[in-house]
């Protein structure tokens, strides 16, 4: 390509020190917290690193000392995982049931936004309420689940908004044309293209579970998820303990993100071929 | 389109309708209801129905001083993040010419999003601390005798942490507007004699406002739903609109909590509407 020959213009260096910048600036802290948490048992919360040491993800799994994060963790994330499960069928279906105009379709579009963008305390407010009118108790499995899901389908409508924007109903009908059954058609033209916006579906709707704090407040009852023990620990624990449990959850998320990525980069090669 | 009406669309889009509905639209409604009712030292929450709770929260100075503080954080933090997210996902649609690096690079921007917000915000700490990385470099450097004390824990700290938080929620919609720009459009527009700039502000600006308006309404409704950045970051001494709801809880005054709940979605809404008003989100993303 000649193009790629040009000069290029004294902008493209300007940006690429922005672009520099703010990837400094996005993984810069969360470096530091991953390596503070290897800190020696002088437990400063500051740099530089002294007799590096797991004395403190040790000390994650002592509960005595800062709270209960296995336990929390057990609730976090099966959660995390019925949430994602969840998410990917409701939002599916209702991306696909968008492509044709129904009567109420605006008021759902909108009733779908404004519900992505409730402040999440008033939602956890709400739904304590509802719970409390309706003589249940709040619990991470029911009420949280419920708080999740008015986050994470709103995201997955828009993702699949996105995607099915790129599927355009002609190629179905060309695959009717050509003989197709609706089954084969779906099976070899619809779910080829749908399929990663599904794994993108996925991941977010397990991580914004696994991470949401404000929906999870009032509304897991009394046993905590992970991100309130903590928010917990902000105040009560001052000792690099703090740091690990950000680099125990970090390389969760991570490993998360890798496993969804991966699949959709795996899925696209092999479709190339 | 298919104009042959058909009850398919009705069954696909029913499971997202009843959870929306008994998840949301029902704590709304009852939010509502609550924020009527009467509370009562000792006795707890009265049926009632009384403007009393409103009225206290509008005759208080300090709801509207946080309200005005809680607008200025989104505000700012609106300028910074749109100017990033707008020239990053310049940078990466129009600059970066192989796709498989601009893609990378995005995913780069993206993958912060889905780990947990309250451990970036902690992560902040030892950098921005009393003694932490940049006044070690302060104080080292000879800059500054003394650590430099309103880096953590104050407004600064506030603003930095919603920068880094929400910046992806501007980047993202963006980069999605732009890169189906046909860049045909941009050189056609660089023949007939437009300066560089000119090409951005009349056809790259224009044709990325969808993107601008999804990643102000993101931006905007995170900074005024927020209570625990704020919280984390100021070390307690600002607040926002959502910590007065925080504290009325910690009374357990559901009432109030509920009016303020209320005024504070209203708000939320409200600007909502106007963004909406600007950019047609919703036939820009069904098309």
């Amino acid at each position: 390509m000649p193009s790629s020959l040009d000069r290029r213009p004294w902008t493209f260096y300007v940006l690429a020190l922005l672009m520099l910048l703010f990837v400094l600036f996005l993984y810069g802290p969360m470096i530091s917290v991953l390596v503070l948490s290897f800190q020696g048992p002088s437990a400063s919360l500051n740099f530089p690193l002294r007799d590096p040491s797991l004395i403190w993800f040790d000390e994650l799994f002592n509960p005595t000392r800062v709270g209960d994060v296995p336990g929390a963790f057990s609730r976090s994330l099966p959660l995390a995982l019925v949430v994602m499960v969840l998410t990917v069928l409701i939002s599916v279906t209702a991306g696909f049931g968008f492509r044709r105009r129904f009567r109420g379709s605006g008021a759902l579009f909108y009733m779908a936004i404004a519900s992505l963008i409730i402040p999440g305390l008033v939602l956890s407010i709400g739904i304590l309420v509802t719970a409390q009118f309706l003589g249940l108790s709040a619990s991470w499995y029911g009420t949280a689940l419920g708080a999740h899901l008015t986050w994470t389908l709103p995201f997955g409508l828009l993702i699949m908004f996105a995607i099915l924007g790129r599927l355009s109903p002609s190629y179905e009908e060309a695959a009717f044309d050509l003989g197709a059954s609706r089954w084969q058609s779906i099976k070899d033209v619809v779910v080829p293209i749908v399929f990663p916006g599904m794994i993108a579906v996925a991941l977010f709707g397990f991580t914004l579970s696994y991470d949401e704090f404000p929906r999870s407040w009032l509304t897991v009852g009394t046993k905590n998820t992970l991100p309130l023990e903590i928010w917990t620990m902000t105040t009560n624990v001052t000792s690099p303990a703090l740091y690990a449990l950000g680099t125990v959850t970090t390389v969760i998320s991570f490993f998360v993100i890798a496993v969804a990525l991966g699949s959709i980069i795996l899925i696209q090669r092999r479709r190339s071929k | 389109m298919n104009s042959r009406s058909s009850a398919l669309p009705y069954i696909q889009v029913s499971p997202l309708a009843l959870v929306l509905i008994l998840f949301f639209t029902i704590p709304v409604a009852l939010v509502l209801v609550v924020s009527f009712f009467r509370y009562q030292m000792l006795v707890g929450i009265v049926p009632d129905f009384t403007f009393k709770n409103y009225a206290d929260i509008l005759t208080n100075q300090t709801n509207w001083l946080l309200y005005w503080s809680t607008l200025k954080f989104a505000i700012i933090v609106l300028a910074i993040t749109g100017f990033i997210g707008f020239w990053i996902s310049y940078f990466l649609v129009f600059h970066i010419r192989n796709l498989v690096v601009a893609i990378a690079l995005f995913l780069v921007c993206t993958v912060p999003f889905w780990t947990s917000n309250i451990i970036r915000m902690i992560s902040w700490r030892p950098v921005l601390g009393r003694e932490g990385l940049v006044n070690q470099a302060l104080v080292g450097s000879g800059l500054t005798d003394q650590p430099v004390e309103w880096l953590l824990y104050s407004d600064f700290a506030v603003v930095v942490a919603y920068v880094h938080l929400f910046t992806l929620f501007m980047i993202v919609p963006i980069f999605n507007s732009m890169a189906r720009i046909d860049k045909s459009l941009l050189e056609a527009a660089l023949d007939a004699g437009a300066s560089r700039w000119g090409v951005i502000w009349n056809v790259v600006l224009p044709l990325s406002k969808t993107g601008i308006a999804l990643g102000t309404l993101f931006v905007v409704t995170l900074v005024m739903g927020d209570f625990s950045v704020v919280t984390v970051m100021s070390g307690g001494l600002s607040g926002s609109a959502a910590s007065a709801i925080f504290n009325d809880l910690q009374f357990l005054n559901y009432p109030r909590a509920a009016a303020n709940a209320v005024i504070l979605l209203i708000v939320v809404l409200l600007i909502a509407s106007a963004i909406f008003r600007l950019v047609d989100v919703r036939k820009e993303l069904v098309r």
